[in-house]
C-alpha cells in the first residue's frame, strides 16, 4: 500500500490518518544499553540515561512498505532499526501509566534506518534524518487486536533469511510506562507514532538486499535497499 | 509584507500588524476588522513542517556554555507541540534551577531544497520570524544532547509574532537580536556572528535531507542567557522582525 508522507494509512478506528510525526525512544531495549557496556559511565556520557532519550524521524524520512530505501553514496551499509510503533489515538498529555494504553489507537512496524554511528552524545540528524529513512507499515493494527504489546516477537529477515529476533518484553520502559514518561513533558496527538525501542546488535543492510521486519500480529514490513547511483 | 495568524471571535484569521487610529498596536484582519494586539490570540504564524534547530551556532554563546566549537553544526529536531504564539505563556516546572530563553532568527523554507549550493540558498527562503527557544538545563543528559525533555517541551518554543517576507529583509546576516526580561536588556547579538550563517545552514541541511516549504530552521542564540522565573515577562526582539512577548508561569495553571 503506498504511503505518501504525512498521511494515507487507512485505519478502521480513529484516527483515520497518521499525523506524519514519528518519535523514537533510544536505548529502550535492554540489549541496546547492554551493548554499550561500561562506556555509559565514561565520558562523554558519564551516566546511564535517566529520562527517555528521544529522537524524531522528520517527514522527509517517511516511506511506505515496499518503497526502495536509498543507501547514500559513500556509505557501505545501513543499520536496521526494527521497532514496534505505537499509534496514538487520543490527545495524550501527562498520562498515568495505568491508563496510558487507553490512548493508543493501534500498532504498526517502524524501521528507524540509520547510517551506523558510534556515538550517542549528539543528536545524529545526518545519520537518521535522510530522505526515506523511516519505512513504516504495513498497516495500523487496532489496539484491541494486540492483547499485550509488551510480549511481541520481532523477526528481521535479509533476502529471506532470518538474521535477528527481538522481543518487546525486553523494553526497559514497557509501552505504558514509556507513554507516561514521554507525555510528562510533551503532548502526543492522534496519529503520532512512537517507536518504542530497537534491539542491539542491529543487523546491517547493503544495497541490493531485501529486508523484511515481521512482528507477531502486526504483519511484515518489506523494503529493498538500493544504491544511490542506481 | 508581514503576516500573522490570530484567533478571534471563534475563528482563525490571517492578519497584518497595523497601528490603530488611537495609536495602539493592533492588527488588520483580512475581513476588515481592526483589533488591538491584546484582543486577539496570537498563533504561530504558519503551519510548521519539520522544525530544525541549531545549538552553539554563535561562538560567544558556545564559550559561555563551556563547549568547544564543534566540527559539524549541532542540529536537533523539534515537534509541533512545542510551538507557541506571541503573547503566550510557558510553564516553568517547580523545582528547576536553570531555565533560560534563547532569542533566535527563524528561517522559513518556501521552496523545496535538496543539494542546494550556498549561492542559491536564499532563493529557498519564504521569510523570517523570531523564535524564543526555551531550555531547561536541569534536564540535560549526555544522550543525543540536548534531548527532547530539554528542548521539545509543550509550549516552550515561541514563534512569531508574524512572518516577514524574505524580500523585505535585505540581509539576514546582519540583524541585531536582543532579549529583555521584565524590561531589562539581558541578551544582545547580531546574526553576523553565527558560526554557520543562513546560506551555510541551508547548504548543509539540504546536503543530506530534503527541506520542504513550511520547514523552519531555528538558527541558534548568542551569549547572554540567564535564568527566568515564574511571573517574568520575556521579550525577544530582532531588527525588522518585531518583538516577541512571552510570560513564564508556574505549574498551578496546568493542574500540576
Amino acid at each position: 500500500m503506498p504511503l505518501s508522507p504525512c498521511s494515507a494509512i487507512a485505519m478502521e478506528e480513529p484516527p483515520y490518518h497518521l499525523s506524519g510525526r514519528v518519535y523514537g525512544a533510544l536505548l529502550n531495549h535492554r540489549t541496546a544499553l547492554q551493548a554499550l557496556g561500561d562506556s555509559i559511565n565514561q565520558p562523554p556520557y558519564r551516566a546511564a540515561p535517566q529520562a527517555p532519550v528521544l529522537y524524531i524521524k522528520p517527514r522527509n524520512t517517511l516511506a511506505a512498505c515496499g518503497a526502495p530505501v536509498i543507501v547514500p553514496s559513500g556509505v557501505a551499509e545501513l543499520e536496521v532499526g526494527a521497532s514496534l510503533g505505537v499509534v496514538i489515538g487520543r490527545p495524550s498529555c501527562n498520562l498515568a501509566e495505568e491508563r496510558a494504553l487507553e490512548h493508543v489507537a493501534g500498532y504498526l512496524i517502524v524501521n528507524d534506518v540509520s547510517v551506523p554511528h558510534l556515538s550517542y552524545y549528539r543528536p545524529a540528524i545526518p545519520c537518521k534524518a535522510r530522505d526515506g529513512f523511516c519505512p513504516l507499515g504495513p498497516c495500523v493494527v487496532p489496539r484491541a487486536v494486540i492483547a499485550n504489546p509488551d510480549n511481541l516477537t520481532i523477526r528481521i529477515y535479509l533476502d529471506g533469511e532470518l538474521r535477528a529476533t527481538a522481543c518487546t518484553a525486553q523494553l526497559l520502559r514497557p509501552v505504558a510506562k514509556l507513554l507516561a514518561d514521554v507525555t510528562d513533558f510533551m503532548t502526543l496527538s492522534p496519529g503520532d507514532v512512537l517507536a518504542v525501542g530497537v534491539a542491539q546488535p542491529a543487523p546491517r543492510v547493503r544495497a541490493g538486499q531485501r529486508l523484511c521486519i515481521e512482528i507477531d500480529g502486526i504483519g511484515r514490513l518489506e523494503n529493498t535497499f538500493v544504491d544511490a547511483a542506481a | 509584507m508581514k503576516l500573522a495568524r490570530v484567533a478571534c471571535a471563534g475563528a482563525i484569521h490571517a492578519a497584518q500588524p497595523q497601528q490603530l487610529s488611537d495609536g495602539r498596536s493592533g492588527v488588520l484582519l483580512t475581513d476588515g476588522r481592526r483589533l488591538a494586539e491584546e484582543e486577539v490570540v496570537w498563533l504561530p504564524p504558519l503551519e510548521v513542517g519539520t522544525i530544525i534547530a541549531l545549538g552553539l551556532n554563535y561562538a560567544e554563546h558556545a564559550q559561555e556554555l563551556a563547549f568547544s566549537r564543534s566540527e559539524a553544526p549541532l542540529v536537533f529536531l523539534k515537534g509541533p507541540g512545542t510551538l507557541l504564539g506571541h503573547r503566550g505563556i510557558t510553564r516553568r516546572p517547580a523545582g528547576v534551577k536553570f531555565m533560560h530563553y534563547e532569542c533566535e532568527l527563524a528561517v522559513v523554507i518556501g521552496r523545496s531544497a535538496r543539494g542546494v549550493r550556498r549561492a542559491d540558498a536564499l532563493q529557498h527562503v519564504a521569510g523570517y520570524c523570531i523564535a524564543n527557544d526555551y531550555t531547561i538545563r536541569d534536564y540535560l543528559e549526555n544522550w543525543y544532547r540536548p534531548n527532547l525533555r530539554v528542548k521539545n517541551r509543550d509550549g516552550a518554543t515561541v514563534l512569531g509574532p508574524w512572518l516577514v517576507d524574505a524580500a523585505d529583509i535585505a540581509d539576514p546576516g546582519n540583524l541585531d537580536l536582543r532579549t529583555y526580561v521584565n524590561g531589562k536588556l539581558v541578551q544582545q547579538g547580531n546574526t553576523r556572528d553565527m558560526t554557520n550563517d543562513v546560506p551555510a545552514l541551508i547548504e548543509y541541511l539540504s546536503s543530506f535531507m530534503t527541506l520542504t516549504a513550511g520547514d523552519v530552521i531555528l538558527t541558534g542564540t548568542p551569549e547572554g542567557v540567564v535564568n527566568v522565573d515564574v511571573g517574568d515577562e520575556v521579550v525577544c526582539e530582532i531588527d525588522d522582525l518585531g518583538r516577541l512577548h512571552n510570560t513564564i508561569v508556574g505549574d498551578q495553571l496546568f493542574g500540576r
